[in-house]
């Protein structure tokens, strides 16, 4: 493709130049998840002119793209292919890009049954805090060589050093596919979630808006019939999983700031202030309310769980266990030993 | 080539003497069981990797957390190194031991804390096997999918030290995959969370980066792992061919239709000769390759695919297609290939086992190159392989007792490594480095990506006491041992060319 260019190296002197002059770099791609984590001052490093999938082979199921590789052009690639990206990340935005997916690590409705971002990725290239560009993890399914860089470069925004390059584990797309909405309460719907759970059921996303339960049944014609059959309700155009992944649904213009609320599999209601929207057949709750973020929190520590703020301004991440924070310091120390790389969008200080 | 710890080339070891290092872990600790005699140490001088043998100084056999806290704390002050063991089933040396450090055996941490089939997970102390989780979860109708060939004995601590896999890893995934929670002690006796009973958690994904890290981060005290329902159905079809790039044609044919079967393993005709005479699996010992492909789901889903997978196979040259007729049948075409290495170990006094992964379209020129190598060194190759991974097991067989042989073997080993490497894989798939491949890691990684390892590990073990020598090779090892450097094929490979 003509917009496909290599600026790794570019990238790399731009690294070595802050480095030389010990100046923070804010690494952006699309800015399609900026509301998340804190502001970061420092000479942004635009990763979006370094883009173009480098290698896909449909039959080996692995994809590897420059990480300014914009997500709708591998996704274009992929449907081509009658594959998809499992993990069905959220865009939140035009221009969202391979790199913010990879760095930002947000999975969308799929995510209880077929796993995360980080699940999917099995390589990367990545320059990090000592000047070099480098290479991790691989093109392979199964490598357990040496600690898993790759992995844990998902989910890091940025805070380890600049991805460059991605190779991920794809899937086929299901052959059949069909969504259904259930008209039962939040309580029913999460007992109902639990116990569907231990059953060999396809179904593939779980969402209730506080009226009615909204599934999604993705595997083969048999398995979707009968679970169809079985379940009841009516049938709901696919497209209402996009909406929910996107927050393009009514619930998400409520004014109130946005908060990502993360909780084991079958916790029960959660009594808070504002509306919830139900996700991940019960893990990923959303919440609409204007009530202080360490009230929000409290609770969520005492069913074992944690929330992101996801409006600008509000304070993001959840703060770490004392000892995990320590260590999260010498990791982040170590790697990027100058603190160049996106310091404190994550956690103040790092 | 000895791979043994080797002071000179992977960094000095503090000379620590047993009898004041006893003295005081008993002062410290009344209670902890610590062998020390000779002949009580001996049964731990190796692990599965058995050719490859040290007596630890000491072997502790704690069983309550507190005492691993108070040993780790005393060792981080002492400067012990500490090596982790659970079952002692690895492959690759990960828990061989150091005549100058301590054992720390975990597997009487064998409790089974907690099964909740509506959190669809359980609860487990490290030294459970692996096995016995899914037996606790059965009674709910489900299962913990990673299953390693050794899952009736090695422990669920060990999976995650090596990221264990097994033949199930195309659609399950790794150990990696299924896990929700660690819990962890660092060297410094600190105790650390790592995951959360959600399905994620804020700050960086130290439970990744701690999954397959050999016990050189941490020890682990506590696992939450992910169930799944068990499926509904399993099929098993049997396909044969005569020619072997057919046999990898196959495999790519059943992935482009859209269909990621639940195990997908090959064997060559030596692996398959070998089990067949062992099993009386029913395979066609004239066949160049067999591929057994497994289905599962729900049973109308399976029905379909099996079809599909049938007409895939034909089209690919399969000169016999058989599905199995019942659940007897399919467990014994299963038990072929579960008991292709003790098959294979009929055949041959000795076999040393590799563990490479490659992109599957490589498979033909891997496997002439294992072929070409076998012929050079006048060993036979049998060639098993979890196709739908691209993860290989070729197995070099050998005999340990004639002068030479396990020496070719090992060089055997090191080049279909290197080779594996060289076509875009990597040197190990699910068994781990260990100490078994330091060497080859040197072929994997350049010396910039190994410093950064090392980096990785002072943030959370600066001294090095935690299981020193495995896993990440010294850069003085790497030079040493002279490897030439086939990153990403970049640099020329002098065998490729006659492949």
């Amino acid at each position: 493709m003509s917009m496909d260019r290599d600026l790794s190296q570019d990238l790399l002197e731009q690294v070595n130049q802050a480095l030389n002059l010990g100046n923070p770099l804010r690494i952006q791609g699309g800015n399609s998840k900026a509301m998340l984590g804190n502001p970061v001052a420092g000479e942004i490093v635009d990763t979006r002119g370094h883009r173009g999938i480098v290698s896909y082979d449909p039959t080996e199921l692995v994809l590897t793209a420059r990480a300014g590789t914009p997500l709708l052009e591998i996704e274009a690639a992929l449907h081509e292919a009658g594959q998809m990206l499992p993990c069905e990340p959220p865009h939140l935005g035009p221009n969202a890009t391979l790199g913010g997916m990879v760095a930002a690590g947000l999975s969308g409705p799929r995510r209880p049954w077929a796993g995360s971002v980080r699940d999917y990725v099995l390589g990367t290239r990545l320059i990090t805090g000592h000047g070099k560009l480098l290479r991790f993890g691989g093109e392979v399914m199964k490598n357990v060589a040496g600690y898993d860089v790759s992995r844990l470069m998902a989910g890091s925004f940025g805070c380890l050093g600049l991805l460059t390059e991605v190779s991920l584990k794809v899937l086929p797309q299901p052959r059949q596919t069909l969504s259904l909405r259930l008209a039962m309460d939040s309580h029913q719907a999460l007992a109902e979630l639990a116990e569907w759970g231990q059953q060999p059921l396809p179904i593939s996303a779980a969402c209730h808006d506080g009226e009615a339960l909204y599934l999604r049944l993705e595997g083969g014609e048999g398995s979707v019939l009968s679970a169809r059959q079985r379940l009841g309700g009516e049938t709901l155009d696919n497209r209402f999983w996009s909406d929910l992944r996107e927050q393009r649904l009514a619930f998400f213009k409520a004014p109130e700031p946005l908060w990502r609320l993360s909780v084991p599999t079958a916790t029960g209601e959660l009594q808070l202030p504002g509306r919830q929207l139900i996700d991940w057949g019960g893990a990923q709750r959303w919440l609409k309310s204007s009530a202080p973020a360490a009230q929000i929190r409290a609770q969520l520590a005492e069913v074992g769980g944690h929330a992101t703020g996801y409006t600008a301004g509000t304070d993001s991440t959840a703060p770490l266990a004392e000892a995990l924070l320590r260590y999260h310091r010498a990791l982040k120390q170590q790697l990027d030993p100058q603190g160049i790389f996106n310091p404190g969008r994550l956690f103040p200080d790092l | 080539m000895n791979i043994l710890y080797d002071e000179r080339v992977d960094g000095p070891l503090p000379a620590i003497d047993q009898q004041q290092l006893l003295l005081a872990l008993r002062d410290a600790l009344p209670d902890l069981e610590i062998l020390h005699r000779n002949e009580d140490l001996k049964p731990y001088e190796c692990d599965g990797l058995s050719a490859y043998r040290t007596v630890p100084l000491l072997v502790v056999l704690p069983e309550r957390l507190e005492q691993v806290q108070t040993l780790l704390k005393l060792c981080h002050q002492r400067g012990v190194p500490v090596v982790a063991r659970g079952a002692g089933t690895g492959l690759s040396g990960g828990a061989l031991p150091l005549s100058k450090g301590i054992l720390l055996v975990m597997a009487r941490f064998n409790r089974i804390l907690e099964v909740n089939a509506q959190g669809r997970y359980a609860r487990v102390q490290p030294g459970v096997r692996n096995l016995a989780i899914s037996q606790a979860a059965a009674p709910y109708g489900m299962y913990y999918a990673p299953d390693p060939s050794s899952q009736i004995a090695c422990s669920i601590g060990g999976n995650v030290a090596e990221n264990a896999g097994g033949v199930h890893c195309l659609k399950y995934g790794l150990t990696v995959h299924n896990l929700l929670k660690v819990e962890i002690l660092t060297i410094e006796g600190e105790r650390l969370t790592l995951g959360s009973d959600a399905l994620d958690s804020p700050g960086f994904d130290l439970l990744a980066l701690f999954t397959g890290s050999e016990g050189m981060l941490g020890i682990v005290t506590e696992v939450t792992v992910k169930l799944l329902p068990k499926p509904q159905v399993a099929r098993v079809l049997l396909a044969s061919f005569e020619r072997v790039e057919d046999a990898g044609r196959a495999v790519a044919e059943i992935i482009a239709a859209g269909i990621i079967p639940g195990g997908l393993e090959m064997m060559d005709n030596l692996a398959i000769r070998a089990a067949e005479d062992f099993i009386h699996a029913g395979y066609p010992v004239e066949a160049a390759a067999i591929l057994l492909c497994e289905l599962d789901g729900v049973e109308a889903d399976v029905q379909d695919d099996c079809e599909r997978v049938q007409a895939v196979l034909e089209q690919a040259g399969a000169s016999e297609v058989r599905l199995a007729c019942d659940e007897a049948e399919r467990v014994r075409f299963w038990a072929g290939r579960k008991n292709a290495f003790p098959a294979v170990g009929r055949i041959s006094p000795d076999y040393y086992c590799m563990d490479g992964t490659i992109p599957r379209r490589e498979l033909p020129r891997v496997l002439k190159g294992i072929a070409e190598l076998s012929e050079q060194h006048g060993l036979r190759v049998a060639n098993v392989f979890h196709a739908g991974d691209g993860n290989m097991h070729p197995l070099i067989l050998f005999d340990a007792n004639l002068p030479g042989e396990l020496e070719r073997a090992e060089a055997i080993g090191g080049k279909i490594l290197e080779l594996c490497v060289a076509v875009g894989g990597s040197i190990t798939g699910e068994h781990g480095v260990g100490r078994e491949k330091i060497n080859q890691m040197c072929a994997q990684f350049n010396s910039d990506e190994i410093t950064l390892f090392h980096a990785v590990k002072a943030a959370f073990d600066p001294q090095g006491l935690l299981n020193p020598g495995k896993n990440i090779p010294t850069l003085h090892r790497c030079a040493e041992f002279g490897a030439m450097h086939v990153h990403h094929g970049q640099l020329p490979f002098p065998d490729l060319e006659r492949f």
